[in-house]
């Protein structure tokens, strides 16, 4: 029942800075359980497409919609149904680990005597239970993104964005988090949104959308997109859609 | 339950902010040694043993005063003033550092997180002042007693969380503007420093009318930070100072309305991003 609930819904944004225009009607949907990767070049307008979803900047025309709630009308129901992973590190570096996770909590008002308990379980599961008490400048940049993902889930969100959150990792921690979030869209029926430039991150998606220069080239499952391309690889059928051939 | 979430966010960000201060030991330092200096050093080179005549705006009992006492409301407010910019320091390292995104993506108004802000700033800024009252004036009450005496600075109270909240709005205003951690600097030059120095915090104003400074006296009157400062002085008196009252009233309204303002999506994102890409 929950398989085919809509999650996220974009209906025909734009966005301009100044004349140049960034994201042309831009249109796609999430169900949940879904993982969708947004595949596309630098500069494509995947981050820009992304700070409209968080509410972190307003498209000029077209609706964003998380679960529902516009988040441009109703902001604050729309943010409690998002945990987001930003590409650039979020996590202070001043607090030790517990204290970055609580403060999340409180920010969500989540009860803080149930939340304790799920903030050690969860650090138990990516092993880091021994750092809940370093500070976060400690930690290696694989250990701090997962401090990001568990902290982007307590408060429970139907939707999950991540934005390149590959970006700076070794090749362990990368597919560790790969593993993690395919888990987690298994288990917990969440729907992810994965926006990265890199093409082996895509192949495991549910439906793949390549964005290039505000426009979505294409949108569809790894096999629909091989067989348009007429490509046998995705790396090779992703420049083939990029370049316009 | 909305206003639970509410408080919870508040204690977040106030918690926040104390446990980073005390991380950084030497901030209390400076901030009760900076005030010490000049109640300590320079009350010493300049105040005369005649002591000094506030003026018509008097709020002491007698037109001669101490100038250690004279000074202290002013350094009172130099310990807010140094807080307040502090906290738009840590506004602009918040940015930097990416943690703004995870203030400006909570599920809180953010007329909200930023009063929020402002009140865990204005917590740190009153912990600090009043460090600096309880160690620094038993010292000078040894050798010139005050004529304020101890209960003064408790009625104080009040104002002097007014005064801090106003200073701390005007941080978070001038957090909107301040790009980078270097820029700061900028802020000690073009804010701080005329603030104080154009204020009656070391000297009654009179005294710039005196020495034949009216365009300086003018800046002074316009200051609100005199305002702030006199409003302390008259409330550890045990008197109220309605203009002083009003004027940090309506500045606290107008910097917090306009650093709301600023960070507005609509306004200020939209507008930095266009900066970047344009």
């Amino acid at each position: 029942m929950l398989k085919n609930k809509l999650v996220l819904e974009i209906n025909n944004v734009k966005k301009y800075y100044n004349s140049f225009l960034a994201l042309n009607n831009i249109s796609l949907k999430i169900n949940s359980g879904e993982l969708v990767v947004l595949l596309g070049p630098n500069g494509a307008g995947k981050s820009t497409l992304f700070s409209i979803i968080t509410g972190l900047m307003r498209a000029d025309s077209g609706a964003c919609l998380i679960n529902g709630y516009n988040i441009a009308d109703n902001t604050i129901s729309a943010l409690k149904n998002l945990g987001v992973v930003f590409q650039q590190p979020t996590i202070d570096l001043e607090l030790t680990v517990k204290q970055n996770l609580l403060f999340h909590s409180r920010l969500h008002g989540i009860d803080l005597n149930l939340v304790k308990k799920t903030i050690y379980e969860e650090l138990v599961k990516t092993g880091l239970e021994k750092k809940i008490n370093n500070k976060a400048r400690t930690l290696s940049g694989g250990e701090r993104r997962k401090v990001e993902l568990i902290r982007s889930l307590l408060h429970k969100p139907k939707m999950l964005l991540m934005d390149e959150p590959t970006v700076g990792l070794d090749p362990g921690s990368r597919t560790d988090l790969l593993r993690k979030i395919l888990n987690l869209k298994k288990t917990k029926s969440l729907s992810i949104l994965w926006t990265t430039h890199l093409v082996d991150e895509a192949e495991k998606a549910d439906k793949i959308i390549i964005l290039n220069k505000g426009i979505i080239k294409t949108a569809g499952t790894q096999s629909e997109i091989l067989s348009l391309a007429k490509e046998k690889n995705l790396a090779n059928a992703f420049l083939k859609i990029v370049k316009g051939e | 339950m909305i206003f639970r979430h509410y408080i919870l966010a508040l204690l977040g960000l106030s918690l926040r902010e104390i446990i980073k201060f005390s991380n950084q030991k030497g901030r209390l330092f400076s901030a009760i040694v900076r005030p010490a200096l000049w109640l300590f050093v320079f009350a010493a080179g300049v105040g005369s043993a005649k002591g000094i005549d506030p003026g018509v705006l008097n709020f002491y009992p007698t037109q001669n005063v101490n100038y250690f006492e004279y000074i202290t409301p002013g350094l009172l407010g130099m310990v807010l003033l140094f807080s307040g910019m502090q906290s738009s320091l840590s506004m602009v390292y918040d940015r930097e550092m990416g943690v703004m995104k995870i203030l400006l993506t909570a599920p809180l108004p953010r007329w909200y997180m930023l009063l929020a802000k402002l009140i865990s700033g204005t917590v740190l800024s009153i912990l600090q002042a009043y460090c600096f009252l309880i160690i620094c004036i038993p010292i000078v009450n040894i050798y010139t007693p005050f004529l304020t005496n101890y209960t003064g600075w408790l009625l104080a109270f009040p104002f002097i969380v007014l005064f801090g909240l106003m200073l701390g709005s005007l941080g978070l205003l001038l957090s909107v503007h301040i790009k980078q951690l270097e820029n700061f600097a900028g802020t000690m030059n073009f804010v701080i420093f005329p603030m104080f120095f154009i204020s009656s915090a070391l000297y009654p104003l009179w005294r710039l009318v005196d020495n034949g400074a009216i365009f300086v006296y003018y800046l002074a009157n316009a200051n609100p930070f005199t305002y702030g400062v006199e409003m302390i002085r008259a409330a550890s008196l045990g008197t109220f100072y309605l203009n002083g009252f009003i004027v940090c009233i309506v500045c606290t309204i107008i910097f917090l309305f306009l650093a709301i303002r600023g960070y507005n999506p609509q306004v200020s994102l939209i507008k930095k991003s266009k900066a970047k890409n344009g």
